[in-house]
């Protein structure tokens, strides 16, 4: 076997090795790329309410065009079609009508759903108060519907249920549904059935809305019903857009960047062949850099595999360096002219981005760790491939285009600018790095973005549209949550009702307008049992219920049917949440409660106290709650849980990429062996750098976690560009000069080809990447041609 | 003698003719008149009573109309509730809670509602597209019988009874379908 067959071969093994561990490799698509290695049971319980909480489930729907009453008529038929349909949950439109099963169901339990059931209730003196009441409710607007209850509910349960379920704080109302304050859209809210994070299951229930609402406008007889538009916003709603936005664009974009690539890369080498044998590095790459993720991780994240690729763009510019140098007419002819000379730049080029993507593994943002993973396996493969393989997959003979005249050009107009400032450009280039900090230094205190929101990929107009359906929404806010953790369902309902006089207290000093609880829908069993043991023996409640109507115009004569009801209440069966299944109390419960495996949590939304202002002030409510000291309860706000999470990120990512920094400045120093040229190949990274930082910042874009990712990649791309230049100072070879400078033009072209277009994309991650790399990479370049001093014999 | 039955017959058609003519002048006069207020604010006191209850029962409060759909009934006597009737929609608030129903969904609730309503705003097509609607007396005296037509509008109500005198309504009786009756008694507001 000769040595190329071998090497081949080797390298036959290792992709097919490399392919199997993709294909077998576990995919996973939802939030858990941001929940931490190791999380803390606060930040679990954060992620599983992005995942699958209300919050998630929630789609906001409006209806705009053509008049209010007609936008309601279509609002009401639009609910009962979706009420009837098992994908959601629960609709609210601001009708507050139950179904008659519903109905039937809580005037069969009343005496076991009713909080106000106590012994105290059914005394002399408790009677006479809530019949009382009940004869002055008869004479009231609501008196109608009340008085066929009267005879076997004199207390009033009923009436009482129904309040205490009825939205403590609704949205405006108009012609009987919800409606913005200012009459310009009706509202509907749906819980889905699917978590926020099934991103199918999501897509389908945006579809049955839409559907739903096409086949309510064709019912309607109204000539402008077809006026009316639906728009629909929410978590899932974004999630699904996202989804096929990203698509799109990454689709999109990188068939046109590809094809930019191809071509430019066709004109330079002139030859189908080279280009492919151009594209193996990048290949095996991308192939090795999932199999090392899928092999260290156990898991590959969907973030890794949309933004890994972008990382090791650099590995394309290894074969270009490679193809273009050594085509130099003097060394043609030699086969280790590219090991000896060109390999030990590439190779430290390569240590460097290596140890800038390190500083990204020991990351507790799973998704950044992986993606440090990736790029550093990826291009020590890429690397590998250019330095084994590519040599031996070339056929005898085989040269590209002679780039020669394009490099002597540029390296005449190079060597005019060098002479013509001489000194004078290190000392711009100090004069540019000192305004770039002071502009950096200026605006450090909104330098970086903290919210996590500046990750997501929902345009802002989207997210602006949002804000004000919740804001017309007002109480639907599902932001902040009381959670309570238990092992069974009865553990967490029972927690839901020790915390409600907490939150009835809050009420009351005007913290929170008003809060849902699972507990609202059912009574834990304890509970139920609790009321109905309170519930009198016939003789002593027949003896109480004639002393207590003594003074009142209702005869006990006609409660009969009353005592007969409490008697069958006493020893009726309790309520078990299977008992609930069809109601739409089930559905408000189900909304309500998480359920996986033996863990369970109650969710009880708070509703803000003002709708015009949603922010709720999260540590009154989380002092009152410390204070009651009751276990397993927690208040959360998701809004600031998740942006902490987010900043302990970036943070950890700022000072983790320092430390990279540092690791670089160490590698140089050892390699290079002069504290010189380690200043003139730092000094064009750290000036592009800060440069780009800078313009961003005075252009007055917050930097993300991706901005410095892109950072990253701009040392990592251009640490070869300053190296080239600093082999070529130190060797003095004037020959090879002109086709290093091209093969660094070329490589520059294609990098800012493909981080160009990213730039144009509308998600804002590929965004921030592009709007970094691109600039970055040219001007790491132009400051590595400009700060190099030319060589010493020239 | 026969001539004499013919001529009561005839006499008595015309007579019902020229009262029935007299009748629509006469509605369409008071309606014009309502029409002519856009808002009112009276007081009023109303008694039910009840076949379940002993006595009847007794509540007061103020009633505000605002032309041309806004009717709000705010009792304050035993305990402070109000019923709002705006556009399509009745609201009931009673402390903090608050509850709209759609009076499309409802057509029971007309009679307690669109009877006073459309009377106030002087409305005689609406009245007449809900009740069959007799009218009575004079201008200085008058009293409209209004019957459901639609026998769901009629499920709970039997008829609805509203006297006046000129532009000012005095009573409202509602006698509903189970033997129930409430009579709401209107005065000007007294004076603060």
């Amino acid at each position: 076997m000769t040595r190329r067959a071998a090497i081949i071969a080797c390298w036959g093994c290792v992709l097919a090795i490399a392919a199997i561990l993709v294909a077998r490799a576990h995919y996973i698509t939802d939030l858990s790329a941001f929940l931490p290695a190791r999380p803390t049971p606060a930040q679990r319980l954060l992620v599983d309410q992005l995942r699958e909480g209300p919050a998630s489930r929630l789609i906001l729907v409006a209806l705009e065009g053509a008049d209010p009453a007609l936008r309601a008529g279509l609002s009401r038929t639009l609910a009962r079609r979706l009420r009837a349909d098992p994908q959601f949950l629960t609709i609210g439109n601001g009708e507050t009508e139950f179904l008659e099963t519903d109905r039937t169901l809580l005037f069969e339990h009343r005496y076991l759903l009713s909080d106000a059931v106590t012994a105290e209730h059914f005394t002399r003196a408790g009677l006479a108060r809530a019949i009382g009441r009940t004869i002055e409710d008869l004479a009231s607007p609501a008196g109608m519907f009340l008085k066929p209850l009267v005879a076997r509910d004199p207390t009033g349960e009923m009436l009482h249920i129904l309040d205490e379920l009825a939205a403590t704080a609704a949205p405006a109302m108009r012609d009987g549904v919800w409606m913005s304050a200012g009459g310009e859209r009706t509202l509907l809210a749906a819980q889905t059935a699917a978590a926020g994070s099934d991103t199918d299951g999501q897509e389908r229930a945006q579809g049955a809305i839409r559907a739903a609402f096409q086949a309510a406008v064709r019912a309607d007889a109204n000539p402008a019903a077809p006026r009316v538009r639906l728009t629909m916003s929410g978590p899932g709603v974004f999630a699904v857009t996202a989804r096929a936005h990203i698509k799109q664009a990454a689709m999109r974009l990188s068939i046109v960047s590809s094809c930019l690539v191809v071509l430019l890369l066709l004109s330079v080498y002139r030859s189908i062949p080279a280009l492919l044998l151009g594209l193996t590095p990048v290949a095996t790459g991308a192939l090795i850099g999932i199999a090392a993720v899928a092999l260290g991780f156990g898991a590959v994240h969907g973030i890794t595999l949309g933004f890994g690729i972008t990382l090791i763009g650099e590995s394309v510019d290894y074969s270009i360096y490679f193809f273009i140098q050594s085509r130099a007419a003097t060394h043609g002819s030699d086969p280790t002219w590219w090991r000896r000379r060109l390999w030990p730049t590439v190779r430290l080029g390569l240590l460097t981005s290596v140890c800038g993507f390190a500083s990204l593994l020991p990351s507790g943002f799973p998704g950044l760790a992986q993606l440090g993973a990736y790029s550093i396996s990826g291009l020590i493969a890429a690397a590998a491939v250019t330095r084994f393989v590519l040599p031996e997959l070339v056929p005898a003979g085989f040269v590209v285009r002679d780039l020669t005249p394009l490099g002597a050009r540029w390296a005449r107009r190079l060597e005019a600018i060098r002479r013509g400032a001489r000194a004078g450009l290190w000392a711009t280039a100090l004069g540019i790095a000192v305004i770039a900090l002071a502009v950096l230094v200026g605006k450090r205190e909104r330098l970086w973005d903290k919210e996590l929101s500046s990750l997501s990929p929902v345009p802002a107009a989207d997210l602006r549209y949002d804000a004000l359906l919740r804001a017309d929404l007002g109480a639907a806010n599902v932001l902040d949550l009381v959670v309570i953790s238990g092992p069974d369902e009865e553990s967490v309902l029972r927690g839901a009702e020790q915390v409600a006089p907490v939150l009835r207290s809050l009420i009351d000093a005007h913290v929170i307008g008003g809060f849902d609880s699972p507990a609202n829908f059912l009574p834990s069993l304890a509970t139920q049992r609790a009321r109905q043991a309170s519930l009198p023996e016939a003789a002593a409640l027949r003896e109480n219920l004639r002393g207590a109507t003594a003074d009142l115009p209702l005869s006990s004569d006609r409660l009969a049917p009353f005592l007969a009801d409490v008697e069958a209440a006493r020893h009726g069966a309790l309520l078990a949440p299977q008992a609930l299944a069809g109601s739409s109390l089930s559905a408000g419960l189900r909304a309500l409660i998480l359920a996986g495996g033996d863990h369970f949590s109650a969710i009880l939304p708070l509703h803000a106290a003002d709708p015009a202002a949603p922010d709720i002030d999260v540590a009154r409510g989380a002092d009152a709650l410390a204070a009651a000291n009751l276990p397993n309860t927690q208040l959360l706000d998701l809004k600031r849980e998740s942006d902490a999470l987010y900043a302990d990120y970036l943070h950890e990512a700022i000072r983790l990429s320092l430390a990279g920094l540092v690791l670089i400045v160490v590698l140089l120093a050892i390699t290079l062996r002069a504290s010189g040229r380690v200043a003139r190949v730092l000094a064009p990274l750290v000036l592009a750098v800060l440069v780009v930082a800078a313009t961003l910042a005075a252009c007055g874009v917050q930097l993300t976690i991706l901005h410095l990712v892109g950072m990253l990649l701009i040392v990592a791309v251009g640490s070869n560009y300053a190296l080239f230049f600093d082999a070529h100072r130190r060797t003095g070879d004037e020959a090879g000069a002109p086709l290093m400078l091209s093969s660094l033009l070329v490589a520059n072209l294609c990098t800012v080809i493909g981080f160009g277009l990213l730039s144009f994309s509308k998600v804002p991650v590929l965004e921030a990447l592009g709007l970094t790399v691109a600039p970055g990479a040219w001007l790491a370049l132009v400051f590595s041609a400009l700060l190099t001093p030319a060589p010493a014999g020239a | 003698m026969r001539r004499a039955f013919a001529l009561l017959l005839v006499a008595g058609l015309a007579c019902g003719v020229l009262s029935t003519r007299a009748a629509g002048d006469g509605l369409d006069e008071l309606m014009r008149t309502l029409a002519a207020r856009h808002h009112g604010e009276v007081d009023f006191i109303e008694q039910h009573f009840l076949a379940l209850l002993s006595r009847p029962s007794e509540s007061s409060g103020v009633l505000i109309y605002d032309a041309p759909d806004r009717l709000e009934k705010r009792t304050l006597e035993p305990r402070a509730e109000s019923l709002l009737l705006s556009g399509n929609s009745v609201t009931v608030q009673r402390g903090t809670h608050r509850r709209t129903v759609d009076l499309q969904a409802h057509p029971q609730i007309l009679p307690f509602v669109e009877s006073i309503r459309a009377t106030l705003a002087g409305d005689r097509d609406a009245l007449e597209r809900i009740f069959r609607v007799e009218y009575s007396g004079s201008a200085a005296r008058w009293m409209l019988i209004l019957e459901p037509r639609a026998a769901e509008v009629g499920k709970m109500v039997r008829q609805v009874r509203i006297d006046g005198s000129g532009a000012v309504l005095r009573h409202v009786e509602i006698f509903e379908a189970d033997g129930d009756r409430s009579l709401m008694t209107l005065r000007e507001r007294a004076a603060p």
